[in-house]
């Protein structure tokens, strides 16, 4: 299939419009909002704090543990029940791989940084909204970080690799869609999840544009970080 | 243990100047998820900040009420927004405050439930009322009864096509004959205050929360470990129902 | 050979590069990684001759030995007293270090501290993350009688405490108020007055809240006279 054009005009290339604000969570030792089209992740970091139960202590460094949830009004269809699942569980482990990579936790040994990530409005993208957020937290609460990570989703649509899928375009018959995580010095990947079926190349070529559009994201994270403390 | 906050009080000042009776700012924005709740708000007393949003349904009726619709108000104290939340399934904190919140609008009959029905006994409108705090400053009872009650005000019904919900498209307003507000006052001593932050709220020997709409008192829920006295109640209730003028205003 | 990226006194976020080649060396809140030396943590650029370090504008105290802080007795038992210094672990204040008096064991120890109180109190001892360990035998130490505590980011207590004391002693000065600030963050502040507490409380907030403006003592000493009248 050939793809001409997307239904809401963007280019090929072009994200949806991001907002994105830190310190929304006046009681968190860190906190972020990363909005994206009408995804809208709210981040806030706990810690470093003690770690329970004792087992899970790791007594060589600290442990990032990261909690995904969407609330129960924020899908477009029907309400969606309370309470952890499969799908919150699994975002909630690939936003942690996402992210310890660039964490030094050597000082906060046997202890736990806390990440609750709640998705207010969900509108595809949203685990990546949720790790832009969540590194602008994690930044703010002052954890000793090598570098910044931010997120996108991207994919093949008919014959095209289309960066921020919306719903639509993920539903189309054999689309592929991938979310992809980027550190922004190193350009490293730090999340990759793929649904579909594509050659090689394509996965070339779709890591290329998600690196592309993690560059202006974590431009747009650096920025928001900054505003903050620039009184 | 704050014990400070005891002494200022003893001189009728607050951690923030405040007078006892006075309540912190208060920002109310309608529609923050609009683009996935029928209905949402976010409210802001000081710092505390909690967003409630409304989804609705068509179900089955409660088999003693088959022609009215159906309302079910969750609050879930995520620990996105302060420590002291953990993780899991609600806590007692969460379902006291679930609980009063649906108690002042349920009893004040200010949502007209026979407007929700569609066939009798076998189609009503369910409205699910979901209420999370963004940040807990303290006095999460008023801020998430104002949230709920907002988000059900800004609420629409979706359209229904065939029998079915169509979600992408909304109508009029839900039926509301009023919007019922609730105050919570506290007592630490002999010291009546108004919309405790968190610190006070540690300190707190009593606690009511009066749910009003228009005149009248229409929940009531004490909380804390000493006892009230009479004239004590009866002054708080005075109280409260001169303090919701003011909130009204911010719907 | 090398070259400086950013200037003194700039915000930046962890991630950055901070300067490039071996001239420079990194300090506090900055690592080398190959030839860039690049900020680890949210914060304002400090140069020293060669080195390079980034005061951080967030982030928890962590306890050091030596430094005075300003704890809430949270725990009594047999041993001592457990003190909470806004760390992740509760300090401990055993018997033997609580006070130039022999405390002997079965006695009433509420008589000393109670839950609740607030001290001045030095670290004496850090021991991996978990165990840290105060004692209130030392010129100052002691119970902290009335008044209240705010808490401050712990980078931002120089700015707080001034050159030789000169913002802390002009906060005290205009309010009438004494103030202590720990090390870790927090500070006592208590005045006769209780709407002048709250004034010197609002100008400390300020000056945390302010990332490095140039005149700040004036800003102060204006806004503490503003809200005076």
């Amino acid at each position: 299939m050939k793809l001409t054009k997307r239904s809401d005009g963007r280019k090929f290339d072009q994200m949806r419009e991001i907002e994105a604000k830190v310190g929304v969570v006046k009681r968190a030792d860190g906190s972020a909002m990363f909005k994206i089209g009408n995804s809208i992740a709210y981040a806030a970091v706990y810690g470093p704090r003690e770690l329970h139960p004792g087992h899970l202590q790791d007594p060589t460094r600290g442990k990032l543990r990261c909690n995904y949830n969407m609330m129960a009004f924020s899908g477009s269809g029907e309400r969606v029940r309370p309470g952890p699942n499969r799908r919150s569980k699994e975002i909630g482990l690939v936003t942690e791989k996402a992210l310890t990579p660039v964490l030094d936790l050597s000082h906060y040994k046997n202890m736990a940084v806390d990440v609750f990530i709640e998705l207010v409005q969900t509108d595809s993208g949203t685990r990546c909204a949720g790790i832009c957020a969540a590194a602008m937290a994690l930044a703010d609460a002052g954890i000793p970080m090598r570098d910044m990570v931010s997120a996108i989703a991207v994919g093949k649509v008919g014959d095209k690799v289309l960066v921020d899928l919306t719903k639509e375009e993920e539903d189309v018959e054999e689309a592929v869609d991938m979310a992809v995580a980027f550190t922004t010095r190193g350009g490293e990947v730090t999340l990759l999840q793929m649904d579909g079926i594509i050659e090689k190349s394509d996965v070339k070529e779709s890591l290329k544009a998600a690196r592309k559009a993690c560059e202006q994201i974590s431009k747009i994270q650096m920025e928001a970080l900054k505003k903050k403390y620039k009184k | 243990m704050t014990i400070y906050i005891k002494t200022l009080l003893e001189k009728d000042m607050r951690e923030d100047g405040r007078k006892l009776d006075e309540y912190r700012p208060i920002k109310i924005q309608y529609g923050v998820s609009a683009k996935s709740a029928e209905g949402s708000a976010k409210v802001c007393i000081g710092e505390t900040e909690v967003i409630a949003g409304v989804k609705m349904d068509i179900g089955k009726p409660f088999l003693d009420t088959p022609n009215e619709g159906v309302l079910m108000v969750n609050a879930e104290l995520t620990p996105l927004s302060s420590p002291e939340f953990q993780l899991g399934p609600p806590d007692i904190e969460s379902i006291e405050i679930s609980r009063v919140v649906d108690r002042a609008i349920r009893e004040s009959k200010a949502i007209d439930f026979g407007k929700l029905c569609i066939k009798k006994g076998e189609e009503v409108w369910m409205v699910f009322v979901d209420i999370y705090p963004l940040n807990d400053a303290g006095n999460l009872f008023d801020a998430a009864s104002l949230a709920a009650i907002a988000a059900i005000k800004d609420a629409k019904f979706p359209e229904v096509v065939k029998g079915k919900v169509n979600y992408k498209k909304h109508a009029k307003g839900l039926p509301l004959k009023g919007t019922p507000i609730s105050c919570t006052i506290g007592m630490i001593g002999n010291k009546i205050l108004v919309d405790p932050t968190n610190e006070e709220e540690k300190e707190l020997d009593a606690r009511l929360t009066i749910g009003i709409m228009g005149n009248k008192i229409c929940s009531l829920q004490k909380g804390g470990e000493k006892p009230l006295s009479i004239e004590e109640t009866e002054k708080i209730i005075d109280l409260a129902l001169k303090k919701v003028k003011g909130l009204e205003k911010k719907l | 050979m090398g070259e400086l990226k950013v200037k003194e006194k700039e915000i930046v976020v962890p991630g950055e590069i901070l300067a490039v080649g071996m001239d420079f060396l990194p300090a506090g809140g900055t690592f080398r990684e190959d030839d860039n030396i690049i900020a680890s943590q949210i914060g304002v650029v400090n140069l020293n001759g060669r080195l390079i370090k980034i005061i951080p504008l967030s982030g928890k105290y962590i306890p050091r030995r030596d430094d005075v802080v300003i704890g809430k007795v949270v725990d009594l038992w047999l041993n001592g007293w457990k003190v909470d210094i806004g760390w992740a672990y509760d300090a401990n204040l055993s018997l033997k270090d609580a006070s130039e008096d022999f405390i002997e064991k079965k006695s009433d120890l509420t008589q000393y501290f109670s839950y609740g109180d607030i001290v001045l109190t030095r670290i004496s001892e850090v021991n991996g993350s978990k165990i840290i360990d105060v004692a209130m035998k030392g010129p100052g130490l002691r119970k902290l009688i009335g008044g209240r505590i705010i808490t401050i980011v712990p980078s931002k207590v120089p700015r707080v405490i001034g050159k030789q004391g000169s913002m802390i002693n002009l906060i005290k000065e205009l309010t009438d108020c004494k103030i202590f600030v720990g090390q870790n963050g927090r500070v006592w502040v208590n005045g006769l007055d209780p709407k002048k507490e709250l004034i010197a409380v609002e100008a400390i907030r300020k000056i945390d809240e302010e990332s490095s403006s140039e005149g700040l003592t004036d800003s102060i000493k204006l806004f503490i006279e503003g809200r005076l009248k």
